[in-house]
């Protein structure tokens, strides 16, 4: 009977790829391992093998498509004795039918939308989609703009906004460098640096050993000896080998020599959980770094605010941690069209106006806020959604103002729930505006559990847009 | 690549005002030191301090070799690099005692003192963590394109941290202009090298990343100048970094809290008496004629009152004003006038 080929899930996070390129046509007899055709993720360009020997028999999707899902049937594949005929009598997996009938990965994508959440799986098409209108990325801030109104505007997805940043930034300074791991040659673990060692050589994007405490050392040193790199780590986890320079280095210097040097950098790459990495790979530094005086912290949300934050980030003349995260990486927004775009640190993003509650978050965390106000709303809710944006320094006032004016605040955040963003957020606001307080601050947090890697424990360990409606709920006593 | 013991017995070609400078300067730095304990027992001085007196020869021998713009870097035992690349006894003093007056303005202290204008990076206070720095200023150096070299130093406890390396192979690979001086002192705080470290040559501990390595006598400030010469020759030509192994000893304790349960007092007494770095020197001069009794006294004076000098004004100095509490934890100002102005436009708007 003719095999199916289905369209590979070739990461963690993929859910969509394009078929980049045949290597093989219908006719052709392929052997286990021959390269059957090379498929292009949001991270990189991959080949893809036969898994078993046989002959093609048709290709289904042609070379150049975009947009392809994972678990889409791409070609059929003809045993011994079997020719094109047997294929239309056999049946065909519909497109759009995800399943592990066909053997491979389970796709993330699968897990994601077999949630017993409507408004997840809404979410994950959304991603998947990419697309304006089902994108909470496409609620503009009215109170706070950040470029001037009329300015043209660009779909551009948070990897792309990141990597412009930086080639922005490195244009108009030489002294501004990118080294890590796989920055170069690879072009980025996560395509984030992709093209930069092209458009500027070695000298300037640079691939280190494997080897993060020590690299981090060498980039915090050649910050004190005048030059502004960019740090890379391949994932924030394994900046925990590395965060002594971080914090003792790079963010003490200063204060240490009396104002004498410093450390002009950033330290920046995915943070947080992306999906099915389990516990080494999946964990929120925000609480960690804003800890720590001497460090600016940045977690942006859109691909506005990714590139406006990092260009920012790059000409400061402290070391700023940028928290990057990549399941938003392949998410796209409107961008500016403007020469020179960037954002302040400190300044908070209000992404929607409402008078009831105030939602405070930041990073992934906005799009369970951003989805909770869609459905609230539906209800007669207003929410009013602000991103701090910059988690060092954090913008109080704006917090302040808002919960003033609500009388009720949820925080959402991704990380571990002792000693959180959110409980300093909750102890601010009960200092500086208890008298305006009509409930107490509800923190919406990850689980106080090491992260599992079952999709459904997963799941669980997150916070989720559910945990949100119902922390509005008991807040506006409903 | 060769790893190799430096030639002993040859007659170093020195001249007189050459070797009393080294006299003077290794002068200057244990009267300070003894000066800075005594401050130490006065309560003047707090925290950890930790005295470099008996390795004197090593940052005097190395200060020698090199030229101007060259950077140098080091760990928590400081003082003496500090004076020897030219810092002002006064500034460094009273930080110590932790006043406006101190390179840090008082908030560094003993372990953490920088100079910008003596390109001394510090003064860091976790063992092994000053090696990458040390490299990553080579980094930029070599960046840049000047032809400066960096002496990164650090002690035997030290060599047996990861980091140093993750940074020995960083700075083979893309050749950065580091020498990595270890300064052996033969004891990790209050463990003796052999019950530490698996094998004793530290000066061999690049042979994997082919680093060339040398082990030099410490106590002989002529030569650690000539080893220095070498390293830093190497490093100027762009061959990469070098490995000076520097054996020394230091007679006081690790820090002003030390037992000295791990050393005999004999020990200690035998280096002081047989191996002392100034007073070979200080024989060399008389046995040449290079100076007289006289003329050693005169310099003996000299340093005494600088140290003095130091003191006073280290015990003068205000502390630091309450306003410093909340002064340099950020940087305000954008380097060379890079500007965000359009950004700030764009915000008003």
């Amino acid at each position: 009977m003719p095999t199916e080929v289905l369209m590979p899930a070739l990461s963690p996070t993929m859910e969509e790829g394009t078929l980049a390129k045949w290597l093989v046509k219908e006719g052709d007899s392929v052997a286990s391992g021959d390269i059957l055709a090379e498929i292009e993720t949001d991270k990189a360009t991959m080949e893809f093998e036969a898994v078993e020997e046989g002959t093609v028999g048709r290709i289904l999707v042609e070379a150049g498509t975009e947009g392809v899902k994972v678990n889409t049937p791409i070609a059929v594949m003809l045993d011994e004795g079997e020719s094109a005929d047997d294929i239309d009598s056999a049946a065909r997996a519909p497109a759009d039918e995800p399943g592990p009938s066909g053997g491979g990965e389970k796709a993330p994508a699968e897990a994601k939308t077999a949630g017993d959440s409507g408004a997840d799986a809404g979410q994950a098409k959304a991603e998947a989609e990419g697309g304006p209108g089902a994108d909470p990325g496409q609620v503009t801030s009215k109170a706070s703009p950040d470029w001037p109104e009329g300015t043209e505007m660009r779909q551009q997805t948070v990897r792309e906004a990141l990597r412009d940043a930086m080639a922005e930034e490195m244009r108009a300074d030489p002294n501004v460098f990118v080294m890590g791991e796989e920055v170069a040659e690879y072009q980025g673990a996560y395509k984030v640096t992709q093209g930069l060692l092209d458009e500027f050589g070695a000298k300037r994007v640079i691939d280190t050993p494997i080897t993060e405490h020590g690299f981090a050392g060498i980039g915090v040193g050649a910050a004190f000896g005048g030059l502004r790199p960019i740090v890379e780590f391949m994932t924030f986890n394994f900046a925990m080998q590395a965060i002594d320079q971080i914090i003792n280095s790079a963010a003490k210097t200063l204060y240490m020599s009396g104002g004498q040097m410093g450390a002009p950098m950033v330290f920046r790459g995915p943070n947080g959980a992306a999906a099915r990495v389990a516990a080494q790979h999946s964990q929120d530094y925000a609480a960690w770094y804003a800890h720590i005086p001497g460090l600016k912290v940045v977690q942006p949300y859109s691909a506005s605010d990714a590139k406006g934050l990092l260009k920012t980030a790059i000409r400061d003349p402290n070391p700023v941690v940028f928290l990057e995260n990549e399941i938003l990486y392949g998410r796209s927004f409107d961008v500016p069209v403007l020469e020179d775009f960037t954002i302040p640190f400190g300044k908070a993003r209000i992404w929607r106006e409402g008078s009831d509650v105030t939602i405070v978050s930041w990073g992934i965390g906005m799009t369970y806020a951003l989805e909770a106000a869609d459905r609230l709303a539906e209800d007669g809710v207003e929410a009013e959604v602000i991103d701090l944006r910059t988690l060092r320094p954090i913008d109080y006032d704006t917090v302040l103002a808002s919960v003033m004016k609500t009388n009720r605040c949820v925080t959402v955040e991704e990380g571990f729930p002792v000693a959180s963003l959110s409980n300093h957020l909750s102890a601010v606001i009960m200092e500086r505006a208890f008298d305006y307080l009509d409930a107490p601050v509800i923190n919406c947090t990850g689980k106080d559990v090491p992260m599992p890697y079952a999709a459904n424990l997963e799941k669980l360990a997150l916070t989720t847009t559910d945990e949100v409606l119902e922390a509005v709920r008991k807040v506006t006593y409903r | 690549m060769a790893t190799r013991k430096s030639a002993a017995g040859a007659k170093p070609n020195v001249s007189a005002d050459a070797l009393k400078s080294y006299y003077r300067d290794m002068l200057l730095i244990r009267r300070f030191e003894e000066k800075a304990g005594q401050l130490y027992g006065m309560g003047l001085i707090g925290g950890f301090c930790h005295l470099y007196i008996g390795q004197e020869a090593v940052v005097v021998g190395l200060e020698a070799a090199a030229e101007e713009g060259d950077k140098r870097i080091t760990t928590y035992r400081d003082h003496g690099h500090m004076l020897a690349c030219g810092m002002n006894p006064d500034g460094v003093m009273a930080e110590l005692t932790g006043r406006e007056g101190g390179y840090s303005k008082g908030k560094g202290g003993s372990m953490h003192m920088f100079s910008k204008e003596k390109h001394f990076y510090g003064g860091h206070g976790i063992v092994g963590a000053n090696v990458p720095l040390g490299a990553g200023l080579a980094f930029a150096d070599k960046y840049l394109g000047n032809d400066r070299v960096t002496f990164t130093y650090f002690g035997d406890g030290a060599a047996n941290q990861g980091q140093v390396y993750e940074t020995f192979n960083m700075a083979a690979l893309w050749h950065l202009p580091v020498i990595f001086v270890i300064e052996n002192n033969q004891y990790a705080m209050g463990t003796a090298q052999k019950r530490s470290t698996s094998t004793p040559d530290l000066y061999t501990r690049g042979e994997a990343f082919g680093i060339p390595g040398e082990v030099v006598d410490g106590m002989d400030v002529l030569a650690v100048k000539a080893a220095g010469d070498k390293a830093v020759a190497h490093c100027r030509s762009g061959k990469g970094p070098y490995i000076l192994e520097i054996k020394t000893y230091r007679y006081r304790g690790h820090s002003m809290s030390d037992p000295a349960k791990y050393r005999t007092r004999e020990e200690v007494q035998k280096m002081r008496e047989e191996k002392d770095a100034i007073e070979r020197v200080r024989q060399m001069l008389l046995d040449e004629d290079h100076a007289s009794e006289d003329d050693l006294k005169a310099i003996d004076k000299e340093i005494k009152e600088i140290v003095n000098q130091s003191a006073e004004f280290a015990k003068e100095s205000p502390e630091p004003a309450v306003e410093e509490l909340y002064s340099d934890i950020y940087a305000e100002d954008l380097p060379q006038g890079e500007a965000i102005e359009t950004s700030d436009e764009t915000e008003d708007a």
